[in-house]
């Protein structure tokens, strides 16, 4: 779920900046507030271990398939929201500076997307509630819920960031509903292993050093955790079930955004036969039309398409000319390192 | 090689053009930062089919490139990471947006092509910039930039502390790892039996590191922050060198170089 540069407007990218920023503002000014200096190398060194922990390929029962862990929600279970999320921060930087795995400049968003959620939003509205809620579920039972919610809502909430961050760029012609409906259902997916495994590291935490998992005291509940697992399988078969229903019954984000739903009442989206679409149709005659609909920035067109056509080809033979002035720099460098060499 | 190793790999290859010596790593990095930001803001900024107007701005990498010593090789390895989801989200401009823009001899090419060129030369550009950013100028140094910057004290010493542990975890997971694909042979992944111990059990050997690991650090003198000992300040090279870069970015934004070169050729 890295985001590129490339994928976000500057004016986005700022505002992520800010928002993230602000985020790391607080908490910092929390963790001076708590005054546990010895807190510095336990975030470091757990942050190492997301970093490297989350390259471990984890096998998917009954699928060739594999998973990793779910940092944040890890993080934010181990150290607090304020310190997992400054963790999160670094890892997040160290992937970007080291690995080109996200961009400098998507840093903010991304450090949004994956850190804030997992962290603030799974530990205040998902992990305290439910470890510190008076519910009938045992202890390991609750950190399982726990863990699976917290990572599935929050790469949900990643996931429609990214989409929303880049279609307020306008970088993607692809239109809104649509590039949520192909990111969202992925990420349902991967939130439900990523949880998985994050429980199972949790859990085996809290067997060995409860006292290291915050929110989490040693009373037990009524319901074990076989049986709240059973319970979560028929739970998700049923929401599934429903889900698939409703799925199947209406049409997903490209099929509406390409040929509309007349029974709400978009039947002119895009004005496409879906029936004859590609030999009556012709999409590139309402091509226009559609993007006018559908796109959040619209004004990046040409101005002027005559003199548009008239300067391309200036552009082209200037382009070639800047990319043979690059390859003189390129041989230009080469040889005189050779010669330095030989020298 | 596994993952971690291919990943300590990647570290230490940066580290190591990070230590080497040249015109460009010996410049000040804060004016290399500075520039390296000034350069992103502006690629990315130029209009998604202004791809004429954004091609000059490959001359920054290839001077860079030059200057320093480094090897393109080594960066454009890295943009396995980044190019995909950049392609899958520029992949559907060609199909959405047929309105042709401009003609080839005989063939139309459709703005939706333009379009995603240009996002795929920004994601290249922008990635290449900030890889050279690293590769000229190591973590340290830019720690010390960024306090210059007043990035605050504990995120730039937990940054620090952090990349350190980096290396000693994964070589660790590495290790795990292979011991436990020794035993199991033909097995894709960690068995779901051992998803919580495999892991958990360095989660715990390591928070008690961390405790050993605070004492050592008191004990030679750490008080809250590390001292930079490369901070410097940036001289008249250094202010040149930012300078005549964002100069440079600022008219490639807003004068169509290509453009103007190629009606002069043309002409």
């Amino acid at each position: 779920m890295h985001m590129a540069d490339a994928l976000l407007a500057p004016a986005v990218a700022a505002t992520m900046y800010v928002a993230s920023g602000a985020a790391a503002g607080v908490s910092i000014h929390q963790l001076k507030k708590e005054d546990d200096p010895q807190k510095l190398p336990t975030m470091a060194v757990t942050a190492a271990l997301v970093f490297a922990g989350q390259m471990i390929n984890y096998t998917i029962p009954g699928t060739g398939s594999s998973g990793h862990m779910c940092g944040g929600m890890l993080l934010s279970a181990l150290l607090g929201p304020q310190a997992g999320f400054l963790s999160m921060i670094v890892v997040l930087t160290i992937q970007c500076l080291f690995f080109a795995d996200g961009g400098l400049m998507a840093l903010g968003a991304n450090i949004w997307n994956m850190a804030f959620y997992g962290c603030f939003v799974g530990y205040y509205l998902i992990w305290r509630p439910i470890l510190r809620g008076n519910s009938a579920l045992s202890q390991r039972a609750r950190i399982v819920l726990a863990s699976v919610l917290g990572c599935v809502v929050t790469l949900q909430l990643g996931a429609f960031s990214v989409v929303l961050e880049t279609s307020l760029s306008g970088i993607t012609e692809l239109p809104f509903g649509a590039f949520m409906a192909l990111m969202q259902p992925i990420h349902l997916a991967i939130g439900l292993i990523e949880g998985a495994v994050t429980a199972a590291v949790l859990v085996f935490v809290y067997a060995a050093r409860p006292a290291l998992l915050r929110d989490v005291d040693a009373q037990g509940g009524r319901y074990s955790l076989k049986a709240t697992i059973a319970i979560l399988a028929i739970v998700a078969a049923i929401v599934g079930g429903g889900l698939s229903h409703l799925a199947s019954s209406d049409p997903d984000g490209l099929e509406w955004a390409l040929f509309g739903n007349a029974e709400a009442g978009y039947s002119e989206n895009m004005g496409l036969d879906e029936e004859d679409f590609g030999l009556s149709s012709s999409a590139a005659d309402t091509a226009g039309a559609i993007q006018e609909r559908t796109s959040f920035l619209p004004d990046y067109a040409f101005a002027d398409s005559d003199s548009a056509a008239g300067t391309t080809v200036s552009g082209l033979v200037g382009s070639a000319m800047v990319a043979g002035a690059a390859a003189i720099i390129c041989l230009a460098g080469g040889f005189f390192r050779r010669k330095k060499v030989a020298a | 090689m596994n993952r971690m190793e291919k990943a300590l790999f990647e570290l230490h290859e940066m580290d190591d053009l990070a230590a080497r010596h040249s015109a460009v790593h010996d410049l000040c990095p804060l004016a290399k930062l500075l520039t390296t930001i000034a350069y992103i803001l502006i690629v990315v900024s130029f209009s998604k089919y202004d791809l004429s107007g954004l091609f000059p701005l490959i001359l920054y990498p290839a001077i860079v490139f030059q200057f320093s010593g480094i090897p393109p090789a080594v960066c454009f390895r890295k943009t396995r990471f980044v190019l995909p989801l950049v392609l899958a989200v520029g992949l559907f401009n060609p199909l959405l947006d047929r309105t042709a823009v401009l003609r080839l001899g005989g063939v139309s090419v459709s703005g939706g092509v333009v379009s995603m060129l240009t996002l795929m030369l920004k994601g290249i550009l922008a990635l290449t910039a900030s890889f050279l950013l690293m590769a000229t100028t190591g973590i340290d140094r830019l720690c010390a930039a960024l306090r210059q910057l007043r990035v605050p004290g504990v995120l730039v010493t937990l940054l620090l502390l952090t990349y350190r542990y980096v290396g000693v975890m994964t070589e660790e997971v590495g290790v795990m790892t292979d011991a436990y694909h020794l035993r199991a042979p033909g097995q894709k992944g960690i068995h779901h039996s051992a998803w919580g111990s495999f892991l958990g059990q360095l989660l715990l050997r390591s928070m008690d590191r961390a405790g050993e690991l605070y004492s050592s650090m008191l004990l030679r003198g750490f008080r809250d922050e590390f001292p930079y000992v490369e901070t410097r300040k940036c001289a008249g090279k250094d202010v040149l060198w930012l300078g005549f870069w964002t100069g440079s970015f600022l008219l490639a934004r807003f004068v169509n170089i290509a453009q103007l070169l190629g009606s002069l050729a043309v002409r």
